[in-house]
């Protein structure tokens, strides 16, 4: 089954990178994102540490959100679906490849928007770069999980582009609140001991959301 | 007997229902306001708590509905259960709103803000946008049957979502008054107020009854002269 999913991954990554049209839109979105943020903030009373756990995390948000339409997208433009489920492929390893794909996408717009946040906000990411991705790559996981499937649903209605972030969003509580919280508490340079039950939170919310999207998936196909 | 007319007796007998439950509703107003005793620090701004918990008590009867009936519809895919959770998220959806406008109406005058980003009252609003949501995927998928899967989804993958929603929220901040009839130490609530609450309790699940009966088979009787137009043109 995984090398079932990590063939679709594949495909949908060369996909990806011979156009580059998805990846370099959600690229120049998230920095004009960041930069608009430097008008809706006042530099002499807060500093960029207090904001940006919000700003990394409203950004990357938005970011993903854009991709996600993607990957069944293109699919239903070309009536391709139909070729994928006709292959005998199980239909969790459609859906973890899917994800994966996306995965290795909103990571990438990710790690490219990272270092433009810090020259922008001015923070200083070396310090504190590991426990950051570790956060980064937790509420990643559980965004794109659950993205993967809503946006399955979502590519098959009317308004899709507006349905899956209706859709959506409340699903980003948790993995968004846990992220904020513990980017800030990095940034502070807070014991240990302060991020454990918000870790326990993301961990908790990515085994929860997988395993629920893997089981239900099924159901998201045309039978 | 046609569907269309076991269908018309159906919504007459769940108006019925309804309206026995909307008299009571009037008999629970009545008892709360004039004999019920008004509560000493809060005064009368506290007697719309007969009327906020229930309401919120039948918006979560509501929720687990949809999420049974939609772990349910995946199994045995009967078109009727899903009417039910449709009809259930509708009538959920109403009785969140209540919670949601009753909530603020106490929280001025006692906490001295409409709205707080407390964790019952997130999880509320969020409990909400996701009934909203699950209202508008459903009117966004025409296929009865892709709409009935779709929305199952979203029932499921809801019903998981709340728990989660409440407890990072929880990790914030909590400023609700703490539950005064559920609660390890047994009911704190002096005896009169809590019969009226009770009572409340047990008339708003019978108007959550109603609504949700009235609603299905309203669906019922779109879906019996749907089949009948087509039998016709055909």
């Amino acid at each position: 089954m995984l090398r079932q999913a990590w063939l679709i991954a594949a495909k949908d990554l060369r996909l990806e990178f011979r156009s580059r049209t998805a990846f370099l839109s959600s690229l120049v979105f998230t920095a004009l994102v960041l930069a608009i943020f430097n008008f809706a903030r006042d530099p002499t009373v807060l500093s960029g540490t207090d904001l940006a756990p919000g700003i990394l995390w409203i950004t990357f948000c938005f970011a993903g959100l854009l991709g996600l339409n993607r990957a069944f997208a293109l699919e239903r433009e070309n009536r391709t679906l139909d070729g994928l489920l006709l292959a005998p492929v199980d239909r969790s390893a459609l859906y973890l490849g899917k994800a994966i794909a996306n995965l290795v996408f909103v990571g990438t717009v990710e790690a490219v928007a990272l270092p433009l946040f810090a020259i922008f906000f001015n923070v200083p990411l070396w310090p504190v770069l590991g426990p950051l991705l570790g956060i980064v790559a937790l509420a990643t996981v559980g965004f794109v999980a659950i993205g993967t499937l809503l946006s399955a649903i979502a590519v098959n209605t009317r308004f899709a582009e507006l349905m899956l972030p209706v859709l959506m969003l409340p699903f980003l509580v948790p993995p968004i609140t846990g992220a904020v919280q513990l980017t800030a508490r990095v940034f502070a340079a807070r014991p240990l001991a302060e991020l454990s039950g918000w870790l326990r939170l993301l961990v908790a919310y990515d085994v929860v959301v997988v395993v629920a999207a893997l089981l239900v998936f099924e159901y998201t196909l045309d039978e | 007997m046609t569907p269309i007319e076991q269908a018309q007796r159906a919504l007459e007998r769940s108006r019925i229902l309804t309206l026995i439950a909307l008299g009571l509703l009037g008999t629970v107003y009545v008892r709360a306001i004039w004999f019920t005793p008004v509560e000493a620090i809060q005064g009368p701004a506290q007697k719309i708590f007969y009327i906020h918990a229930p309401s919120a008590w039948s918006a979560f009867l509501a929720v687990v509905v949809v999420g049974l009936c939609s772990v349910l519809y995946l199994m045995l895919r009967d078109a009727r259960i899903d009417r039910l959770a449709a009809s259930s998220a509708e009538v959920g959806t109403v009785f969140t709103t209540a919670v949601l406008i009753t909530g603020p109406i106490w929280g001025k005058p006692i906490w001295g803000a409409w709205w707080t980003w407390d964790a019952r009252l997130t999880s509320t609003l969020f409990l909400w946008f996701i009934l909203v949501g699950y209202l508008v995927l459903r009117s966004a998928v025409r296929e009865p049957r892709q709409r009935a899967r779709f929305a199952a989804v979203l029932g499921i993958l809801g019903m998981l979502l709340v728990p989660f929603i409440h407890l990072s929220v929880k990790m914030f901040r909590t400023l609700h008054p703490q539950p005064v009839v559920m609660n390890p130490e047994g009911p704190t609530l002096p005896g009169q107020m809590l019969a009226t609450l009770l009572f409340s309790f047990a008339v708003f699940t019978v108007l959550y009854a109603g609504l949700t009966w009235q609603r299905y088979a309203q669906s019922a009787l779109e879906d019996a002269r749907g089949d009948a137009r087509a039998e016709g043109a055909r």
